[in-house]
């Protein structure tokens, strides 16, 4: 008798999960379940377990494959599954990354507290609370242990200096906010081990010597928001939360604040102004939160993969973490990988792999045969890499070189197809929405930039135009108050340096080399090709396309306005950029 | 009510209670905080999440993500557009959909996504995107909110 484990994060149920779950339940099944292993392009996953021994992995599980997997677990002969069982390349994906942050994701239920004690939950809080706070963050400082969100701030400082500050009355705060498009690890760990969450921030709480704390979570994550919640009633119930932590005399309570849906609050003063219930607009550093942060109170404040990390450094030891990395960045990060990749999904590896290994090697490459164009690092703050920089380590100074940064984990994949002047359109439409308009430079350059963007995927750009995009760049990074403005230029200024020649294509030749730009494309029919069907005249918005039934149509280029319904609307694929 | 619940947190109760904000609740609680009505007004418009209008029956957030952006969420809006004709902000002129552009659903691996009422959708084409809120129209038996 085997038992039967369904993943159930939010990629696993929008892959079609819990339409499994339903099916298992109806061939007489009780599958428990578990968050995300990470492996999105194989959702819905379903494991199979004999004790604690994951005998088989089932991947790509469609409902009808239901009765199949109940048989199998009854009998606990596989033969009947392995046609879905797990590839062995596919199994690599898993197998060449290190998991210390994700490592219960996938593995246990999340909404069980057993599961979560019986793989050593809670034994590094219990460990804690026989410590001095000063020698909790002494190993903190061993582990070299930086933030996970985005700025890679040694932990140990911004404890020790919130354990320093004058004041009774001391906050932490879990940055859950994940603004950053194309980051997810931090909605992963809280749907898949929300007790991980809970346990850092005890043992943070309890190393500054605040009583009270909050989780902001974005409101675009309602199931971490469910799972958070049932966690920390369940720690509450039995004595780990609240009042006298284990009986040891120290209490601390963590709530939820939703938020309301601005990405400058990824920024922590803008998230203390958030929290107290205003605007998010950051504040004037210093004083830094750890003297005046939530009410005017020290605060210190973590993202999640950061508070993931704590209890595995205490229990295994700070100089075991400090081990895997490079000089400047110990430890091991969390990647999502996604665009154009063939495997997506969550990826922890140690820090000082290259670029490459985690895209080619673990991640398989581009898709679909295409050609590697850029890599996209650390959001609307990050900048895209190219091809020549593939074997730039994973590392916080080594990634600021290249005018990217480290970022709070998200790599989008880029091929041949992507254009990276619309890429840098992109992200300026972004920051110029979500600029809180505080700083001048800011609020109006961004959208100058965007414009001047939009002119040039347009086909209208001006010589001189990459200049002016320039020159307003240094502007905003001097101008802006916040770091999300400072760096809003990055996507422009790293796509002009590494792809000058698509901005000159663009504006010199009217031309966009990854044919993305619709202004700048025209399609054209195959004649050998085209069955004469009508499907893309039809579709056509402009009446551009003209034939007769059964034999070749063709595209009127005066009229074609390159928006591609015709190539989509093709089923013998006759239509083409021209 | 609370009085030391933010505006931020008062303003989400009020949505989760209405769906939206309407004009006199942000009077109202402006009048319970003792604050103006242009400071709670300024709140509520800075986050995108509040909604100053009725939405439709269904909410269809579509994802405008990198991930999404890179594998052609504009094509999904697009087909979308075709089907309901609402662009982003616009509820459809039956009161069954209102459709939002979003920063990142998080679900990045399957991207392109859109959420209808809390249910993710993922690897979307146009066609697809048009099946599935074809389909909620139709168990919506074509009736309006």
């Amino acid at each position: 008798m085997l038992r039967i484990v369904v993943g159930m994060g939010s990629c696993g149920v929008a892959a079609g999960a819990g339409r499994v779950k339903e099916a298992l339940e109806r061939a007489g099944t009780k599958p428990g379940i578990t968050g995300c292993v990470g492996a999105c392009y194989l959702e819905p996953i379903v494991d199979l377990y004999e004790g604690a021994e994951l005998k088989r992995r089932l991947v790509k599980v469609a409902p009808e494959d239901a009765p199949a997997i109940a048989a199998a677990a009854e009998s606990g002969d596989l033969a009947g599954v392995e046609r879905l069982a797990i590839s062995a390349e596919d199994e690599e994906f898993l197998s060449r990354q290190t998991r210390i942050a994700l490592r219960h994701c996938g593995v246990i239920d999340p909404e069980s507290l057993d599961a979560y004690r019986a793989a050593d939950g809670y034994k590094a809080l219990e460990k804690v609370l026989g410590m001095t706070p000063e020698a909790v963050i002494e190993e903190i400082k061993v582990s070299g242990l930086a933030g996970r969100g985005g700025a890679g701030f040694p932990t140990w400082f911004k404890w020790n200096a919130a354990r320093n500050a004058k004041g009774d009355e001391k906050y932490l705060i879990c940055n859950a906010d994940e603004g950053d498009p194309g980051a997810f690890m931090d909605r992963a760990v809280i749907e898949s081990d929300p007790h991980s969450l809970i346990e850092g921030m005890l043992i943070a709480a309890y190393a500054i010597g605040a009583k009270e704390a909050f989780v902001y979570v974005r409101a675009e994550y309602p199931l971490a928001i469910v799972r958070l919640e049932k966690a920390l009633g369940d720690a509450r119930a039995a004595g780990i939360l609240g009042k006298n932590v284990l009986g040891s005399g120290f209490s601390c309570d963590i709530r939820i604040k939703a938020g309301a849906g601005a990405f400058v609050c990824g920024e922590e003063t803008a998230l203390i102004e958030s929290l107290e219930g205003s605007r998010g607009m950051p504040r004037l550093k210093p004083p830094f939160p750890a003297e005046k942060g939530y009410l005017n109170k020290p605060s210190n404040i973590n993202n999640v993969e950061t508070f993931a990390n704590v209890a595995w450094i205490i229990l295994n030891g700070g100089a075991k973490f400090a081990a895997m990395g490079t000089e400047n960045s110990k430890g091991t990060k969390v990647f999502a990988l996604t665009g154009k990749i063939r495997r997506g999904g969550l990826v922890e590896i140690p820090m000082g792999l290259t670029l490459r290994e985690v895209i080619f090697g673990i991640g398989g490459g581009i898709r679909d045969g295409k050609r590697f164009k850029a890599v996209q690092m650390g959001g609307p703050s990050g900048g895209c890499i190219p091809e020549s920089l593939l074997d730039t380590r994973i590392d916080y100074r080594e990634l600021g070189a290249t005018g990217a940064i480290m970022g709070s984990g998200g790599m989008v994949v880029m091929d041949e197809t992507t254009c990276m002047v619309n890429m840098a359109k992109f992200f300026l439409d972004f920051t110029a929405r979500e600029s809180c308009g505080k700083c001048v430079h800011c609020r109006i350059g961004t959208r100058r930039l965007h414009e001047i963007l939009t002119r040039i995927t347009e086909g209208k750009g001006r010589e001189g135009d990459v200049e002016l995009l320039e020159e307003l760049c240094r502007g905003i990074k001097d101008g802006a108050l916040c770091g999300l403005g400072q760096t809003a230029p990055n996507p422009v200024l790293t796509t002009i340096r590494y792809f000058r020649d698509e901005y000159d294509a663009h504006i010199r030749e009217r031309r966009c080399p990854a044919g993305e730009c619709a202004a700048l494309r025209k399609f054209k029919i195959d004649p050998a090709k085209c069955k004469g069907c009508g499907a893309c005249a039809r579709k056509c918005p402009v009446k551009a396309i003209a034939g007769e039934s059964k034999k070749p149509y063709a595209i009127d280029p005066a009229k074609c306005i390159g928006c591609g319904s015709c190539e989509a609307a093709c089923r013998f694929g006759a239509v083409a950029k021209a | 009510m609370n009085e030391n619940e933010s505006i931020v947190s008062l303003l989400q109760e009020v949505q989760a209670k209405n769906g939206y904000i309407p004009k006199d609740e942000i009077y109202r609680i402006a009048a319970e905080k003792g604050v103006s009505p242009a400071k709670v007004t300024g709140v509520a418009t800075f986050y995108s999440q509040f909604r100053l209008s009725k939405p439709g029956k269904n909410l269809i957030l579509l994802c405008k993500g990198t991930a999404c952006h890179v594998n052609s969420a504009d094509g999904i809006a697009a087909a979308l557009k075709e089907e309901l004709g609402i662009g982003g902000g616009e509820t459809s002129a039956d009161g069954l959909f209102t459709l939002e552009f979003v920063a990142c659903l998080g679900c990045c691996s399957l991207s392109p996504v859109m959420m209808i009422n809390g249910v993710a959708y993922g690897s979307l084409t146009p066609e697809k995107a048009k099946r599935i809120v074809r389909e909620i129209r139709d168990s919506n038996d074509g009736k309006g909110a």
